[in-house]
Order: C-alpha cells, then sequence, then structure tokens
C-alpha cells in the first residue's frame, strides 16, 4: 500500500459543490500528478464539513491547516507554498469576522469548538465513496459484533439503555420502536431509511448521505437483524442526486465485500437494501404516507393505529427511522450505552444536528451535545448576526414548529424544552432571523408552503390552510382587520383538531406562535397599517420629506391617481388611502423630498 | 352552483418517437416485478420523454394493466412530475426558508418580470421555464438559483440580466 506523506481533503458536499469546489478538486489532482507529486500526495473528495458559508473547504492533512473560500487559482498557491515549499498560505485561512483574528487549525475555530460529533463524526474525514476508508475508521466493526456475538433482545436492550430518541421530529425512543416491530410475528418484516427530509432550509440528512453513507447502510442491516427484516427501503427525494449517486455506490461496495446480501459475514443473516426515490411531496415525510408512496401509490397518510410497526409495507411490520437516528446507532454499539446516555440532558442523550441558516454569520451543520443553549449556537458557533444587526428571532421545526425569541436564547436545546416554549426539536433545521424579517411576512411563508403541500385529504387542512393564507395576505397587503386575527385563531384550532396527520395538526404553529410573541407587529399591521420592516410592499408608503419638498408640483403632475395634494410653493401632501404605491412622484421629484420606502 | 373544473391531461405537443416508447417499454419489461413500481417507471419515462403527457401515461397503464386514472392520480400528486414540456434551460428558484428569509422572494419576482412569465410557465421563445424549488442544500450560498445544474448562489436582482444573458448568448453561438 502507498503511504502518502500528505493528504489533501477537499469538500465534496452539495453546499461546496455549489460553490465549484469540484472544479478545485480536478486542479489539484492536474497540478499534483504534472509536479510529479502524485505518489507522496492524495487528494481526497470528502463529504460536508458543516462550514458551508466559507466554502470550499480544503484541509491539509497531517498538517491539520484548514482552508477557506479556496478557488482554482488558490489551489496553485496551495500546492506551490505549502504542498510543496511548506509555507501556510495565510491569505486562505479563516478569518474571525468580529475579532478578525485568524485561525489556522479549525479545533481553535469558535465553529468547531462547542461542537460535538457522532452522526458526522466521518463527515469531512473520510472518501464516502471508498468503502475501506470507512471500514479504516472502524465502519462494520459494530455489524459485525452484532451478528456474531449477540442475541436481538441484547441489542434492544443497549438502545433503550442509551436513551436514543427518533431524529426526524417525533422523538419517539427508538430502542422501544425496534422491540415492538421485533415481537410482531411475521414471515416478513421491512426496515425503511426515512430520507425525505422535507423541511425546507435542511440539509442534515443529506450531508449524512453524502458525507458517510455506509455508516447509514450498516445501521439499518444492525435494525434489520434486530428486528428480524431481510429487505431495507431507503426513502430519499429525488432531488437529492448527489446523495441518491453516492449511496448507490456505497450500497454495490457493501455487495461486493458480502456486507450486503445473503450470509453476511458467514452467519445465516441475509439483509439487502433497495433505493426508493420520492417526488417532490412534502407529506411523504410522514410514515405512513412515505409507505404508501413507497409502494408507488399517491403518498396520503393513513390513519394511525394500525401503527407501522403493526401493519406497514405491504402489509408487513415495519419499522421507520431517520437518518440522523440511524447514524448513531453504530457509534452506540461500539461504544456502549453508558457512554452515550452520558451525553446531553436527562430526557434528551446525545447530541443533534442542526442545519443552521438565515441571517447568521457560519450558516452550516453543527452538532452539539443535546442541552446547549440557542445562545451557545447562534453567537459562539454561528458567530452571531449577520452584519451585527439586532437578533429578532430563530425558527425550529420548520413549517410545523414555532419561533423562539430572545428571552428564550438561554433555553437548554432538548425535546421537552422545547415543547414547553411552543416551539419543537423538528428534524434540526434553524433558520435565523433579524430585525429586518417581518414575522407576519414569515408566517405567510410557512403557509404557503403547507397549503401548497397538504395532500388534501382532510377538509379542514385543506382547505383551512388556504384560508389562512389567504388571509395573512390580506394582512400584508394592508387589508387586515382585528376580526382577520380572530379568525387566523380559531382557524388553527380547527385545522390543529380536524387533521388526520402530522401536517395538518401542526400547520398552524408558525402562526400560533408569531402571534404569540409578536402581536405587536400583527397589530401594527392590522390597526396603523405599518410593517416595521418595511418588507410587505403593500403597506409600504412614499411620503413627502416636508423640509426638503419646495412645492414645485412636479409629483402631483405626474400621479396617475391624483392622490398628491399641495398648493405653488407649499409643502405637498400624500394621501395614504388612494396612492397606489407606483413610485412616479419619487422619480419625478428632484429636490429628493419623497421618501422611498425600504 | 360551482362545477367542479374539468379536469383534461394535456396531449403531447407533438408526435412522440417511437423509438422512446419502445426505450421505455424495455426498461419496463426488464424490471424484476411491477409491484409497487410506478412511481419509478414514472421517473424513467419522465427522463427519457422529457414529460408525461397523455400518450406516455396510458402506455404505461396498459403496459401494467392497471387503470389510466390510477396513473394520471399519481402524476398529478407529485410535484416533481410535469405534463408540460419544459424550455431548453430550466431555472430553479430557491423558495426553502434560508434563501427566503435573505429575499429570494425578491429575486423570484423579478426573474417573472424579466422573462414575462409565471412559475411552471416557459418563455415564448422555449428557452427558459421557471419552476420553484425548495431547498437545494447550498442554504450557505442564500438566496441561491439554479440553471440546468449549475448554482449560482448569492444573487442579487441585478445578476438576472447578466445570467440570462450568458444562456441567450450559448444559444446563439451554437
Ligand atoms: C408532515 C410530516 C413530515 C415529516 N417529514 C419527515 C422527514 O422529512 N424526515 C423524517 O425522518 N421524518 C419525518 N416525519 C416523521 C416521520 O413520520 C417519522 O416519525 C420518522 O421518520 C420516524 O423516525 P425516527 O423515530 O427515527 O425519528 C414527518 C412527519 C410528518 C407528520
Ligand atoms: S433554503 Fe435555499 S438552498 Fe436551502
Amino acid at each position: 500500500m502507498t503511504v502518502y506523506r500528505t493528504n489533501i481533503l477537499v469538500c465534496g458536499g452539495t453546499g461546496c459543490v455549489s460553490s465549484a469546489s469540484l472544479d478545485v478538486y480536478n486542479k489539484f489532482k492536474k497540478l499534483i500528478t504534472s509536479a510529479g507529486y502524485d505518489k507522496e500526495v492524495k487528494i481526497i473528495k470528502t463529504g460536508c464539513f458543516g462550514f458551508c458559508e466559507q466554502g470550499p473547504i480544503v484541509k491539509i492533512e497531517p498538517d491539520n491547516v484548514f482552508y477557506v473560500k479556496v478557488n482554482k487559482k488558490d489551489a496553485e498557491e496551495i500546492v506551490n507554498e505549502h504542498i510543496i515549499k511548506g509555507r501556510i498560505v495565510k491569505r486562505l485561512l479563516y478569518k474571525e469576522p468580529n475579532s478578525k483574528r485568524i485561525i489556522e487549525k479549525h479545533q481553535n475555530m469558535p465553529f468547531y469548538k462547542k461542537q460535538f460529533r457522532i452522526a458526522l463524526r466521518n463527515c469531512g474525514l473520510i472518501n464516502p465513496e471508498d468503502i475501506y476508508e470507512y471500514i479504516a475508521v472502524g465502519g462494520y466493526e459494530a455489524l459485525g459484533r452484532v451478528i456474531t456475538k449477540m442475541n436481538r433482545d441484547e441489542i434492544v436492550d443497549i438502545i433503550k439503555k442509551s436513551g436514543l430518541r427518533g431524529r426526524g421530529g417525533g422523538g419517539f425512543p427508538t430502542g422501544i420502536k425496534w422491540e415492538i416491530t421485533k415481537n410482531n410475528h411475521s414471515d416478513k418484516k421491512y426496515i425503511i431509511c426515512n430520507a425525505d427530509e422535507g423541511d425546507p432550509g435542511a440539509f442534515m440528512d443529506r450531508s449524512i448521505l453524502e458525507g458517510d453513507p455506509h455508516n447509514v447502510l450498516e445501521a439499518m442491516a444492525i435494525g434489520g437483524y434486530t428486528i428480524g427484516a431481510d429487505k431495507g427501503l431507503i426513502y430519499i427525494r429525488a432531488e437529492y442526486p448527489l446523495a441518491i449517486e453516492r449511496l448507490d455506490i456505497a450500497i454495490k461496495q457493501a455487495r461486493e465485500l458480502g456486507l450486503l446480501g445473503n450470509n453476511i459475514l458467514g452467519t445465516d443473516f441475509n439483509f439487502d437494501i433497495e433505493i426508493k426515490l420520492g417526488a417532490g411531496a412534502f407529506v411523504c415525510g410522514e410514515e405512513t404516507a412515505l409507505i404508501n408512496s413507497a409502494e408507488g401509490k399517491r403518498g396520503e397518510p393513513n390513519y394511525k393505529p394500525p401503527y407501522p410497526a403493526q401493519e406497514g409495507l405491504w402489509g408487513k411490520p415495519t419499522c421507520v427511522n431517520n437518518v440522523e437516528t440511524f447514524a448513531n446507532i453504530p457509534a452506540i454499539i461500539l461504544n456502549g450505552y453508558e457512554w452515550f446516555s452520558s451525553i446531553g440532558t436527562e430526557k434528551s442523550k446525545g447530541t443533534k444536528v442542526f442545519a443552521l441558516a438565515g441571517k447568521i454569520n457560519n450558516v452550516g451543520l453543527v452538532e452539539v451535545p443535546m442541552g446547549t443553549t440557542f445562545r451557545e449556537i447562534i453567537y459562539d458557533i454561528g458567530g452571531g448576526i449577520q452584519g451585527n444587526r439586532k437578533f429578532k428571532a430563530v425558527q425550529t421545526g420548520g413549517p410545523s414548529g414555532g419561533v423562539i425569541t430572545e428571552e428564550n436564547l438561554d433555553t437548554p436545546i432538548d425535546y421537552d424544552s422545547l415543547s414547553s416554549i411552543g416551539s419543537m426539536m423538528g428534524s434540526g433545521g434553524m433558520i435565523v432571523m433579524d430585525d429586518t424579517t417581518c414575522m407576519v411576512d414569515v408566517a405567510k411563508f410557512y403557509l404557503e408552503f403547507t397549503q401548497d403541500e397538504s395532500c388534501g385529504r382532510c377538509t379542514p387542512c385543506r382547505i383551512g390552510t388556504k384560508r389562512m393564507f389567504e388571509i395573512l395576505t390580506k394582512i400584508t397587503d394592508g387589508k387586515g382587520t382585528k376580526e382577520d386575527l380572530k379568525n387566523l385563531e380559531q382557524l388553527s384550532y380547527m385545522i390543529k383538531d380536524g387533521s388526520l396527520c402530522g401536517l395538518g395538526q401542526t400547520a398552524p404553529n408558525p402562526v400560533l406562535s408569531t402571534m404569540k410573541f409578536f402581536k405587536d407587529e400583527y397589530l401594527q399591521h392590522v390597526v396603523n397599517k405599518v410593517c416595521p420592516t418595511g418588507r410587505c410592499k403593500g403597506l409600504a408608503k412614499y411620503k413627502i420629506d416636508p423640509e426638503k419638498c419646495v412645492g414645485c408640483t412636479a409629483c402631483a403632475k405626474v400621479c396617475p391617481v391624483e392622490c398628491i395634494s399641495g398648493k405653488l410653493k407649499e409643502t405637498h401632501v400624500i394621501d395614504q388611502n388612494r396612492c397606489i404605491k407606483c413610485g412616479a412622484c419619487f422619480e419625478a421629484c428632484r429636490f429628493n423630498a419623497v421618501i422611498k420606502p425600504k | 352552483m360551482t362545477r367542479p373544473v374539468e379536469i383534461s391531461v394535456p396531449k403531447a405537443a407533438g408526435e412522440l418517437p417511437n423509438e422512446k416508447f419502445v426505450e421505455l417499454e424495455k426498461y419496463i419489461d426488464n424490471l424484476d416485478t411491477t409491484k409497487g413500481a410506478l412511481i419509478r417507471i414514472l421517473h424513467k419515462a419522465q427522463q427519457i420523454f422529457g414529460y408525461l403527457p397523455m400518450e406516455v401515461q396510458l402506455f404505461i397503464a396498459r403496459k401494467l394493466n392497471i387503470p389510466g386514472s390510477e396513473v394520471f392520480g399519481v402524476v398529478s400528486f407529485y410535484s416533481y412530475f410535469s405534463t408540460q414540456p419544459s424550455g431548453k434551460h430550466t431555472i430553479s428558484v430557491c423558495m426553502g426558508t434560508a434563501c427566503f428569509v435573505r429575499g429570494s422572494d425578491r429575486i423570484h419576482e423579478k426573474l417573472k418580470e424579466e422573462l414575462g412569465i409565471g412559475s411552471n410557465q416557459t418563455t415564448d421563445d422555449g428557452l427558459f421555464t421557471i419552476k420553484d424549488v425548495r431547498c437545494i442544500g447550498a442554504c450557505g450560498l442564500a438566496p441561491v438559483i439554479m440553471v440546468d445544474d449549475k448554482v449560482y448562489g448569492r444573487v442579487t436582482e441585478e445578476d438576472l440580466p447578466e445570467i440570462l444573458n450568458t444562456y441567450r448568448q450559448k444559444t446563439i453561438d451554437s
């Protein structure tokens, strides 16, 4: 085997690929080969490092130097300076936005310091397209141990004692789910990995699948062995081409090495995995809808019970788990449940991955122990709000969740604390908003999403969400009344009570939560007809600055609806009730007296 | 009384080449089982034909021996399937939350204005189709648009004309 003196790790996650990291990767290949270093220096395409904002990321091992925002030209400098002459390229190191301090090693960056990686432990470390790299870091050892040395009850016991709860949103204890499915007798059972990741603005599951697909395959095989299934399905959205490709490669490699297929590792355990593509429907993330879709049907949810553990795919007992839930399993088996349950809070064990996005400095993927506070994530890891603006709110739980405000920033993040402040853990989307974000507009955004994604089966959800969206549009257009606010609230409770699945039951949450914490902002919209952030165009107001107006009448002449009044050489005024916001007066004024809304 | 809107499945825009049907038939015949495979087959069909007009849906229904309504039911349920052909270049505007918070709605408006079409519509010259997508996983670069497979990050309203012109120029050049 060749021993390389240096490894160049180039991020091949979707975020960095979008900022052209593959060009950088190819450039390195070319440069290293033409410099004759290809026997000494290896170039590896890895999964996501998490620090997407600063991409493309390049890391040099074993020197442990972390370069950010590397382009093709920079690759040349890195090869000439760092690889050939051993001199670090200072210009490409990470600079802390506030202190302007230059940081060379990633462990010292505030972004990584407070993180603790279990599910993401191999992302950015190994080449996801090479099974031997996974095996080199202890991969498939847990599977080997489980199928040769442990019986099914022992495994259930370990997972139960670890305290692992589902990471797909519900937080149901994984050990108990496995136990129930195991105990339901049947000639055929299935295990399904839910990789539908519907929350828009969340990309945890995709990064795990892109960066460490074997971890999930191994966990599914362990789960299959435990519950007595010989068939696994990965239901993944068609919008994730890179993850699908990497999974495909991983499954083929695992089959070649006999880690999937018949008589795995010489035992009588048979297990194989198939990929099923979704086709763009948020509701298919719900497990019963997912099962219908996996059967090739319309993805409408079913009434529960029967739960999938009783009657799932093709009517057989089926265990559905989320990608991140699976990603924790091999580590628990290898390190023991005591290790896992020592991390986190009393009722929420282990870590959680969050996709940190929005108006924050360090957008990216972060994995933190349960119990970390929002303040730590936003200010220490996330580096604070972009452009040093004022923090306003953070949304967790996506379209099913709610907002968290300044006063709750010190809440420890775990399943129960989040529910108690009116939001939810959700699958891990964390969207940060600053003082330029209008909360009514945000609520409207989420309702636009849910009314579009409602499968239409339950009337309150199908029609109710549409009506809520219309009312919110009315408010942001400046035509709302106090009555509308009451109706919104009433509709919310009706939809929650009258819907079959989690989509409808949680769809009104963003509205209820913003109405609770930002009541004033709603009132400003309906009573004073102003949008404090200036985001809502319908409420935008053109005004004339009396200090600057000389009374030239230019504006009044061009106004198409004749809503500007004033005598020659006197200050003019716009009649807000008739103004259509065309902006003609703004263009016409030569004295900068017309103030354009933001 | 409100009457239900008549549902019509759009027919193909022109003659569909026979080889494509042969290719699809071969794909279906080679499947281990057609049980539960309808969505998979539709993905393949859309890849072959570019869209799923009535003729293709009926072909699949007959081949699988299921009612055409069942095929249409599935096609219309999932937003990934399209019954209209799309333009030469598909512009996907990310309408995910991260992009929204960083102003993707303005980009969306501006793009529609620039091209004079709405979402899921194609320009008269057949060059561009606008699609809304939810989070393409490049939230760090928000707001994001994607032209075919190429991602443009941190897009501003001012960038749009230039991006569009690159593709217009490409067409002229070729
Ligand atoms: C509307 C809706 C959407 C959902 N979307 C997802 C999803 O995208 N990914 C996921 O893992 N779970 C999703 N769930 C939760 C699943 O129904 C299910 O609880 C989960 O996959 C179970 O896995 P876990 O126990 O490992 O979390 C969704 C639920 C609802 C009601
Ligand atoms: S929300 Fe647009 S890329 Fe994620």
